[in-house]
């Protein structure tokens, strides 16, 4: 394996085959030659990265509890502060959060608002993989509609999910962070960008990572960078940034796919596909085009301001 | 005579209260690293605390966190990362904490956190009892009990001290409102003495070592957390020894000396009534008025908790008739915690004094002279309760 990528995250860890969670590990805690402390979430990284006596970490690394990474990160990060202010620490030291989707929408958003609304010279790094995976696929609020999961089945009174994706994205926006960006692992010279230019500002920094999960949203391990180029490609993962409260279309698809090509590549929208089940579809669709119109009514606003200063 | 130097020296008198008095000691001490949520009657420490930072006295680290879960799991970060941390809260406060408690400890991090203990809801109430506490009792953290303003000021500096040399969180515990309030006369130290006596924190495992990378808080399998809890259980046992090296310590300083327990005109008492927390004070008061009259009755002060030392109060219960124990929290559908303790302390010992369980004060309800006298009372007229007895209330 590449040298310079297991600097920081060893080989030998037992993520699932197919998995994309190193890799988004690796291109976050390359883009800095600073040194960096890790601090995770419980989820699948965590799990399958430090089973005692082993750990795949080359880094300093803590891992407290579900919920409360934001808190802990925010700890670590003080602590750095005060002994740096008592002469007992000299050197830059980067802190970086890893944590899933349920340790960011949902049981961890209240310590990640205080984390972010506090400004903690922290980046946060959400690996979305839309669900509980770690406990074997659950619904989480990062879930899309429609999709069958452990707690959400499909049956004959249930098309699967009923609730729409959280806007997590919005509401971490709404703390006034200096940067937040949506990317997606299989657009990895992005991730690397957004990674890079997240650790060149002070504050608080929040990364958004599509991470298709083979195991629960049900796909060969092959079609990994498909999946998750389709989803950037229907125009249902775009990848933006939002820099002091401007936003930046980082990539524009010309012709955007219909939703069906990304639903179709997974078994867990695989009943959506029933002609009885048309009507969600177009539903998926129609709420689609509506977010990615009043993103881009965000980013041409944004630039329409700059152009009339 | 050193100890007379030091007395000359290096103490002062003042009038505060037990918010006051630790958040004195924690200037004293100047720690790194804060995180503080309100909870009453917890929150004059903080705020007091505060203070000091804003008036430049203390260049701590006070973070102002949106929960007691995060001012703990902050704590833990900090700690971790080695910073000396420090937090305080009370009742339903310690409550949230819980689960990271376990964590804090589990990871061996020195965090001192001063409790102002209160009733837990529901019905809510923000009156002293000691269920926020007792209800913490097995989250592998030292505890240590505190009668009165003076005993809140010197364990918040032996309980730091404590932490530090045996890599396991503190509870400092005053009574809500009674201790933490109320304002008494004490004894402080000197910053000198106490930079002295706490000394710099210097962990031997650090987060922020960069050169030495580190992995906290891993996954324990069958096949390794067995011994992890062993390993934690051992060392708070150890802490015993520790506590008593530190105190022995702390009264060359102090001239105080604190033994694992406090033992007040026990060593020939016949009935003696064990108690931890403030209403020590209203024993002792009791204790004096029957002793004059001639009455061989004694007062067990509880002080530290966790560990609990169960040879040496069993051993100090050995001459006893009758041993009434008086708990400040329920242990619904069981015995009350304090008894509890106290019957498996004289189980495993060659004492064969009779045992009552008493249970006062729950939600702040006053306990008087009064009560206490009835409890000695029945000690000496032989009548022993098979059921626990509530004081003071209607039942």
């Amino acid at each position: 394996m590449n040298n310079k990528l297991t600097q920081k995250l060893a080989s030998g860890h037992s993520t699932c085959a197919g998995c994309g969670i190193p890799a988004i590990v690796r291109t976050v805690l390359a883009a800095t030659d600073d040194p960096v402390v890790v601090i995770n979430a419980t989820g699948c990284l965590e799990v399958t990265t430090t089973l005692y006596p082993y750990s795949a970490w080359k880094v300093p690394y803590i891992h407290s509890a579900f919920e409360n990474a934001a808190a802990t990160a925010a700890g670590v990060e003080t602590a750095y502060n005060a002994l740096k202010k008592k002469g007992k620490i000299k050197k830059k030291i980067n802190f970086v959060v890893f944590a899933g989707d349920g340790g960011t929408y949902d049981i961890g958003l209240q310590a990640l608002s205080g984390m972010l609304e506090r400004g903690h010279n922290v980046l946060f790094v959400a690996y979305d993989n839309q669900g509980y995976m770690n406990t074997g696929g659950q619904r989480s609020g990062a879930t899309p509609l429609g999709a069958n999961m452990e707690t959400t089945p499909t049956g004959k009174f249930s098309f699967g999910n009923e609730l729409p994706r959280k806007d997590i994205m919005e509401i971490v926006k709404a703390h006034h962070i200096p940067y937040l960006a949506q990317a997606n692992v299989a657009y990895i010279e992005d991730l690397r960008m957004k990674a890079h230019k997240a650790f060149a500002i002070d504050g608080a920094k929040f990364l958004l990572v599509m991470q298709p999960c083979t195991n629960v949203w049900k796909f060969p391990t092959s079609q990994y960078v498909n999946v998750g180029k389709l989803a950037t490609e229907t125009n249902f993962w775009p990848l933006y940034e939002i820099e002091n409260g401007k936003y930046n279309l980082n990539l524009e698809i010309k012709n955007p796919k219909p939703i069906e090509e990304f639903l179709k590549t997974q078994k867990r929208f695989k009943h959506l596909l029933k002609l009885e089940n048309k009507e969600i579809i177009k539903n998926i669709q129609q709420d689609v085009n509506e977010k990615w119109e009043a993103l881009l009514r965000k980013v041409q606003l944004s630039h329409l301001s700059e152009l009339n200063r | 005579m050193q100890n007379k130097k030091y007395k000359i020296q290096n103490k002062q008198k003042k009038a505060f209260t037990g918010g006051a008095a630790t958040a004195e000691a924690l200037r004293q001490i100047n720690p790194d690293v804060m995180p503080v949520y309100p909870i009453t009657p917890q929150t004059p420490i903080v705020e007091a605390f505060a203070k000091m930072k804003a008036d430049g006295k203390v260049d701590t680290e006070i973070v102002t966190v949106e929960s007691e879960h995060s001012a703990i799991s902050m704590a833990v970060g900090a700690s971790a990362a080695g910073a000396r941390t420090v937090t305080a809260t009370s009742s339903q406060g310690l409550a949230l904490m819980n689960e990271i408690l376990y964590i804090a400890s589990g990871m061996r991090l020195p965090i001192t956190m001063i409790i102002s203990s209160r009733a837990l809801s529901a019905p809510i109430n923000i009156h002293g009892d000691h269920s926020d506490v007792m209800g913490a009792r097995d989250t592998g953290w030292i505890q240590l009990f505190c009668e009165d303003v003076q005993e809140v000021y010197d364990n918040t500096l032996i309980g730091m001290k404590l932490a530090e040399k045996t890599e396991l969180p503190v509870m400092v515990i005053m009574d809500g409102f009674i201790t933490s309030h109320s304002v008494e006369v004490l004894e402080i130290l000197s910053d000198k003495s106490v930079k002295k006596f706490i000394g710099e924190f210097k962990p031997d495992r650090n987060l922020l070592d960069i050169k030495n990378p580190l992995t906290f808080g891993p996954l324990g399998l069958p096949d390794s957390y067995f011994e992890f809890k062993i390993d934690q259980e051992d060392a708070i046992v150890e802490a015993k020894k520790k506590y008593l090296e530190i105190t022995k310590e702390f009264k060359k300083f102090s001239g105080r000396s604190y033994d694992l327990f406090e033992k007040y005109q026990t060593d020939d008492a016949e009935y003696i009534v064990i108690v931890a927390g403030s209403t020590a004070g209203t024993g002792k008061n009791v204790v004096d008025k029957l002793r004059k009259k001639g009455q061989k009755v004694g007062l067990l002060k509880i002080k530290l908790f966790r560990p609990f030392p169960y040879e040496e109060i069993s051993r100090s219960l050995r001459k006893s008739k009758s041993v009434a124990v008086l708990d400040r929290a329920l242990s619904f559908g069981s015995v009350p915690p304090l008894y509890s303790e106290i019957v498996n302390a004289l189980h495993s010992s060659s004492a064969t004094c009779d045992l009552s369980s008493y249970v006062y004060g729950l939600g702040g309800r006053d306990i008087f002279n009064a009560n206490i006298e009835k409890v000695f009372t029945d000690l000496i007229n032989g009548k022993i309760h098979k059921k626990t007895e509530y004081l003071n209330a209607n039942k």
